[in-house]
């Protein structure tokens, strides 16, 4: 058929985007309409708990977790541009790298919501600081952890020797989806941490 | 005409070989646009069908004062189900299906950007439709018998809370309703990016047809406004399971921050189910009227406007719960302004038609009724976004009357002028002209007396979604009539469905380009082949057919 030989190639068309980008862009797009809802219903909550415990009593800011995420996303640069030059053991660290930092964030937050819980009994169900607290701040974890399930994919990928130069351009597409990551966050730990507080 | 053929036309009738199980499999196991959109219309028009006599049941009942054919309950369901289904599984489905077969062969390309995504989609629309319908068997509801969701197609809280709608009814339609959105946001994700990156030479963005333009539109109001939707309902998930508080008014919560993230989808909703009806009217006038578009870049500029202005006029189907002065004044002016970018779409249309030679075709038919009654339904919109009216009737039958207007008198006319129009294309056969123009005009009839009256029950004063009314409210005559309108508009609908039928019986080839229409899904073969153009198209003005049909006088002189 000549028809999948034509729409399986992804170069970039007449029009200078290639059809992942625009896709991957578009995804980006839906889930920052998804997460403005979430944000929204936070700073819309703030101060309206009926009950504690409340988000100054409880809550520190997440500094490390917060370096460690965002240092991530220049990990994972440096790693896309050593796949482009065809460097593929230095793209597997760069990658093992970014790995570990996100998954360094996530090991954070886990201990912040095991504090939370253990300690000041905060749940979802405790008031309405719970409630949007961890929706929001879950719903953003989740999205760290596909992140890292594809990243792991990719390593795991990469060992066998599928991951060459001329897939550069995809593992760049997933890049972007991690720096939506990081911008995501730096939204919600501002309403979090910052107006929240 | 330009009929372009190639290799594949010389492969054997595999069918033949293997028996109806080699169908089923091709069909299933699809990733090809034409057929994906071909069953995205399908399973459309057969949940319209059940949708439909949902509707047919209530006004049953509705017909006569202290009716009680049907309980109180079974009614709630059947307006649940009837609102839900209509939007979600018949126009989202129709329109993203018309989308999908259209846009690659509009633009002159293959298929589309991503067509396992699409096959994605599509199957998690029909499974997340299957899945609220499973509700009737599988749902726990009050008394522990299954039972269909029953807390209205917007589901307010606190009324779809735990508290107050036990079992697990309302969960099928949270869930439903979610699973199926996903299909919708991959199916926009597919429709942007086909369209902006896999044109064929010369087709520039100001040379797309109108309708490429505004399924763009309609895929980034999906994009901005479902995915709201679907973290609504997370919320109400959360709460219903996970003991959360965000519509608990109890704790705090807050049950109208659920009327503002459902209407924030809701209102865009209701142009990215209108847009489409645009869209199809937009090829079909022109053509029908032997005249180019009027004004095209004015109805990019003026869909455009409509999608940003759609994303900023959602309280207004709450006006009567108490916002504020400043919110309401904020929220009926900017519904307004809806009206300016609107007109200028039915201007556009009436300058189109004006001096052409008009072939009163059935597509044509319908088109013209959408004209005139979608003015009627934005009329009606007009009056309702003043405050004070609003108050007055708001959730009464006006209200009903007015958005069945914009639904089946501009939406649902469009799509059946639609399918008259590229029925053809798809098939390769020709729907009979007499049963379509019967089909027409008891629809039309039908509808007229469904839902002009409604309007009048509205300003009687009576409410929606009551079971039965008493007999001294001198309703009795009108709703009389609304009933029988529908006798009508489902003997229109038979008329539909035995044209399919008749058309696959008598098989009148349609040939390539039965319209003498001029964009280019026209120049291939009747069904188009699995690759759609044996050889890529190269445009040089918006009608790109005509250009072919008429070297000596091509467009692109004068564009």
């Amino acid at each position: 058929m000549s028809a999948a030989s034509a729409t399986t190639t992804d170069t970039a068309t007449a029009q200078g985007w290639t059809r992942g980008q625009v896709g991957t862009l578009l995804l980006i797009l839906a889930e920052t309409s998804f997460f403005a809802v979430f944000i929204a219903g936070y700073l819309f909550y703030i101060g309206k708990s009926l009950s504690g415990p409340r988000p100054a009593d409880v809550l520190e800011l997440p500094i490390l977790a917060t370096i460690c995420l965002l240092s991530s996303s220049g990990t994972i640069v440096v790693a896309v541009r050593d796949l482009e030059r065809g460097h593929r053991a230095r793209f597997a660290s760069g990658l093992l790298a970014t790995i570990l930092l996100g998954g360094a964030f996530l090991v954070l937050t886990a201990l912040e919501w095991k504090r939370l819980i253990v300690e000041h009994g905060l749940t979802i169900s405790t008031n309405l600081f719970g409630t949007t607290f961890y929706s929001l701040v879950g719903f953003h974890a989740a999205h760290v952890s596909v992140g890292l399930l594809i990243m792991l994919l990719i390593l795991v990928l990469g060992a066998f020797g599928h991951v060459r130069r001329e897939h550069a351009f995809r593992v760049e597409l997933f890049s972007w989806y991690w720096h939506f990551v990081d911008v995501v966050w730096i939204a919600v730990g501002t309403a979090v941490y910052v107006i929240g507080l | 005409m330009a009929a372009i053929d190639g290799p594949a036309a010389a492969s054997p009738p595999r069918e033949a070989a293997f028996g109806w199980t080699h169908v089923l499999h091709e069909w299933v196991a699809t990733v090809d646009h034409k057929k994906l959109g071909i069953m995205y219309i399908t399973s459309g028009i057969v949940f319209f069908a059940i949708a439909g006599l949902e509707a047919a049941v209530m006004r049953y009942q509705l017909a006569f004062p202290d009716n009680d054919a049907i309980s109180p309950e079974v009614f709630n369901r059947l307006f649940t189900m009837h609102g839900t289904s209509m939007v979600f599984l018949v126009g989202m489905p129709i329109i993203i299906g018309f989308g999908n077969y259209l846009i690659p062969l509009m633009i002159g390309a293959r298929d589309m950007a991503f067509p396992r995504l699409n096959a994605w989609g599509f199957w998690m629309f029909l499974f997340g439709g299957l899945l609220l319908y499973f509700s009737y068997f599988g749902s726990s509801g009050l008394y522990g018998a299954g039972s269909a969701p029953d807390v209205g197609w917007f589901a307010y809280t606190p009324l779809s809370g735990k508290a107050f709608s036990r079992g697990n009814a309302t969960d099928y339609w949270i869930l439903g309703i979610l699973i199926s959105g996903f299909g919708s946001l991959s199916g926009a994700v597919n429709m942007i990016t086909t369209a902006l990156t896999m044109r064929c030479k010369g087709m520039t963005l100001g040379r797309m047809p109108l309708f490429v333009w505004m399924m763009i539109v309609v895929s980034f109001l999906m994009l901005i406004a479902l995915p709201p939707l679907t973290a609504a309902q997370v919320m109400l998930l959360f709460d219903r399971y996970l003991g959360a508080r965000f519509f608990d008014t109890q704790a705090g919560g807050d049950a109208v921050l659920w009327q503002h993230f459902f209407w924030f989808f809701g209102h865009p909703e209701v142009y990215i189910l209108i847009i489409p009806g645009f869209a199809y009217a937009s090829e079909i006038i022109p053509v029908f009227s032997r005249k180019v578009i009027f004004g095209y870049a004015v109805m990019v500029a003026a869909t455009v406007s409509i999608g940003f202005v759609a994303c900023a006029v959602w309280a207004h189907h709450m006006f009567a719960v108490g916002m504020g002065k400043g919110v309401n004044i904020w929220f009926s002016t900017i519904t307004m302004v809806v009206g300016v970018p609107t007109g200028i779409k039915i201007f556009n249309w009436i300058a189109t038609m004006y001096g052409g030679k008009i072939r009163f075709r059935v597509p044509m038919l319908f088109c013209i009724a959408f004209l005139i009654q979608f003015l009627v339904a934005g009329l009606t919109g007009i009056m309702l976004a003043a405050v004070p009216f609003d108050w007055q009737l708001t959730d009464s039958y006006f209200v009903v009357a007015h958005f069945h207007y914009v639904l089946i008198g501009g939406l649902l006319f469009t799509i059946f002028a639609a399918v008259y129009y590229w029925f053809p294309k798809m098939t390769g056969l020709m729907l009979s002209e007499r049963l379509g123009r019967l089909h027409f005009w008891l629809f039309l009839i039908g509808f007229q007396m469904t839902f002009t009256t409604m309007h009048v029950q509205g300003l009687l004063g009576m409410p929606r979604r009551i079971y039965t009314y008493p007999a001294d409210r001198g309703w009795e005559i009108w709703n009389l009539i609304t009933s029988l309108g529908v006798v009508a508009q489902g003997a229109g609908v038979l008329c539909f469905l035995a044209a399919i039928v008749w058309a696959f019986r008598r098989r009148e080839p349609a040939g390539d380009d039965p319209w003498d229409a001029w964009t280019l899904e026209w120049s291939t073969s009747s069904p188009p082949p699995e690759y759609n153009f044996a050889e890529l198209p190269e445009v040089r003005s918006r009608r790109p057919l005509w250009d072919l049909k008429h070297p000596e006088d091509p467009d692109w002189k004068y564009e």
